[in-house]
């Protein structure tokens, strides 16, 4: 038996969530006392590849067949599952992305695998059982799921595991498979990634703005104090239905949930739904003109104030804050 | 044009999530269960592709008869008919398998579920109903157009967006962009009651997955209140003491 982990990258590159997932994975392996098997697929450098070694992966299989390129689920889930048999893996790991959650469940039934998605903590494996946390009811709690098959997989959600450095090299393998015809009926016309924003499920900060912010006019300075911190922009769900920002950008319970080291909140009341998004944030700082608003029973740190005047002022603070630093 | 939506029967987004039973069971005690909203949007698009008498919308549910009211709903919104696959929804991989067999048997152009359900968020049942028909999947699509007989949808990607051609049938799982909600009208809702909800009994399927029991997050100490002029204390505090800067 060993451990096989699944290393999405992004043009070539591996994210942050892909070595919190490969730390994990190592964790995973070590509770079993066997080895962890990295699979990348795509375009990926062998230095890039190398780091891999880093986080604890023992081997590193390269699928770096052309037609395999871009990421079609169907296709993915074939080699992977392939590689799965051939490694002797009982357990998959990936990373909760929006193509981990399109690729994990076909990954699964491929392997007839109890799927874990969603997953924030380290499998239970007390007396030979496999019990994996995951979220459940939109963040508003937490379900903890027994797998009872043989496989598994696991699909855990960004900023959920602490990368943890190893001292381990690994060697890389290629790793050549064809997939099915079937597997090839998608094809890719268009991948549009902006390189220089802050990817929001990733995010470590967020900064998100709601209704309070009266217009798409008044983001200037929201986009500001994001930039500065290397936070991603978020919003509340009228904020994206009015069209002041983008629908990729709305987080709460219809939306995308996030769980960064600090949300910072500016004019949102904190809705049941918007906070069901959120709450998971380690620490939470709102900034609403209402003392009276729901979000701050959910802060840690809260201004009560007009965004217009104290936005501004944050902003001065964290420039000097920079500069002293 | 045949489509089939998937639809979910899920707690009320307002609902303040308890469980009973030594937190073993979800409290449903006084909650209100309605159409999980990304399926509403699923149905809002299977409409619009099918107006003016361009195809057949069947919604299915897997669930127990308690559903029915949900499915009358989206019978009232505009679907042509639907089914009931009279079992408690186990797991998603036990609903995918129940969809599965039901499409197998009742060929569809295009087959459309929520994005997620806001109950159990797994994503899984669009991604699991394409693998156990080996149809390409789309698990978050923005949006969706059909031209002849191949589908442009738009997919939600870290920090982007991706667009794919794919030859129909395919299984798609929509969030917004992809329609707007549509209201029942009082047509809609009379209409509903007549047309055919077809219960149909589940397959026998062996499961991999089993809730053991349910946490609820730990709540938050007092909230620090810094004064709106003293911008740098709360610059300090989120570097000296929560360390997140
Ligand atoms: C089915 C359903 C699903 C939903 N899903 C979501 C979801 O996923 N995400 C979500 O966010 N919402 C969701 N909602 C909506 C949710 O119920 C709330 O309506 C929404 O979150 C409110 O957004 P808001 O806080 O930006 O606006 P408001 O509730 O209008 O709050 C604005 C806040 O700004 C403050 N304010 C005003 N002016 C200033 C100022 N100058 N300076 C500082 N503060 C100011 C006000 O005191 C107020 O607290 C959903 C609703 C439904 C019915
Ligand atoms: N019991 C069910 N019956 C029919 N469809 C369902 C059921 N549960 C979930 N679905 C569909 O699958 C989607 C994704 O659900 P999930 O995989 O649970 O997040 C939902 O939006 C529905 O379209």
């Amino acid at each position: 038996m060993s451990v096989l982990i699944y290393t999405e990258n992004a043009d070539g590159k591996f994210k942050k969530s892909t070595f919190e997932a490969v730390s994990y994975a190592r964790a995973i392996a070590d509770q079993n006392n066997t080895n962890l098997v990295a699979i990348s697929i795509g375009d990926v450098s062998n230095e890039e590849l190398t780091a891999l070694g880093k986080y604890g992966a023992d081997k590193i299989l390269n699928v770096s067949n052309a037609k395999l390129k871009n990421f079609i689920n169907q296709a993915y889930a074939s080699v992977i599952a392939e590689a799965a048999k051939k490694q002797g893996a009982d357990v998959v790991v990936l990373s909760n992305s929006f193509s981990g959650r399109g690729l994990a469940p076909r990954i699964a039934v491929k392997l007839e695998a109890g799927l874990a998605d969603g997953a924030v903590s380290l499998p239970d494996q007390t007396g030979g059982k496999f019990i994996v946390k995951k979220t459940a009811f939109s963040g508003k709690a937490f379900a903890m799921v027994e797998l009872t098959s043989a496989n598994k997989v696991i699909a855990l959600i960004p900023n959920s595991y602490k990368v943890v450095e190893k001292n381990t090299t690994a060697k890389i393998e290629d790793f050549s498979v064809e997939g099915n015809a079937s597997d090839f009926k998608a094809m890719i016309k268009e991948i549009v990634r902006s390189t220089d924003k802050v990817s929001l499920p990733d995010a470590d900060i967020v900064v998100s703005g709601g209704r309070g912010l009266k217009g798409p006019e008044n983001w200037g300075m929201v986009e500001e104090l994001a930039g500065l911190l290397g936070a991603a922009l978020a919003c509340s769900k009228p904020v994206s239905d009015n069209g002041w920002r983008p629908h990729s950008e709305h987080v709460g319970q219809t939306g995308i949930a996030v769980s960064p080291n600090l949300y910072i909140a500016i004019g949102i009341s904190g809705a049941i739904q918007h906070l069901a998004g959120v709450s998971s944030s380690k620490v939470i700082v709102v900034i609403n003109k209402d003392p009276e608003a729901p979000f701050f029973k959910v802060a840690d740190y809260g201004i009560v104030g007009d965004a217009f005047e104290v936005v501004p002022k944050l902003i001065a603070a964290v420039k000097e804050y920079k500069a002293s630093a | 044009m045949k489509i089939l939506v998937c639809i979910s029967n899920v707690p009320d987004t307002t609902t303040k999530i308890t469980f009973t039973n030594n937190n073993t069971e979800f409290n449903t005690n006084g909650v209100q269960f309605i159409l999980n909203p990304y399926d509403e949007i699923a149905l809002a698009r299977a409409i619009e592709l099918t107006d003016g008498g361009n195809g057949t919308v069947t919604v299915i549910n897997v669930g127990e008869a308690s559903t029915e009211p949900t499915i009358r709903k989206a019978l009232a919104i505009g679907a042509t008919d639907a089914v009931r696959v009279n079992a408690k929804p186990h797991d998603a991989w036990y609903v995918a398998y129940q969809v599965a067999q039901y499409i197998k048997a009742n060929p569809f152009d295009l087959i459309l579920t929520g994005r997620e359900s806001i109950d159990y968020n797994g994503s899984k049942v669009a991604s699991m109903v394409g693998e156990l028909l080996d149809l390409p999947s789309v698990s978050i699509i923005k949006k969706l157009d059909i031209e002849g007989d191949k589908v442009t949808v738009e997919r939600e990607i870290e920090g982007g967006k991706e667009v794919l051609t794919i030859p129909l049938p395919i299984v798609a799982g929509t969030a917004e962009g992809v329609a707007e909600p549509k209201i029942p009208n009082m047509r809609g809702i009379m209409s509903a009651r007549t047309k055919p909800l077809t219960v149909i009994e589940p397959v026998d399927v062996k499961t991999f997955s089993e809730i053991i029991s349910y946490e609820t997050p730990a709540p938050r100490g007092q909230v620090k209140l810094i004064p709106a002029d003293d911008t740098a204390k709360l610059v300090d505090l989120l570097h000296e003491e929560a360390r997140v800067i």
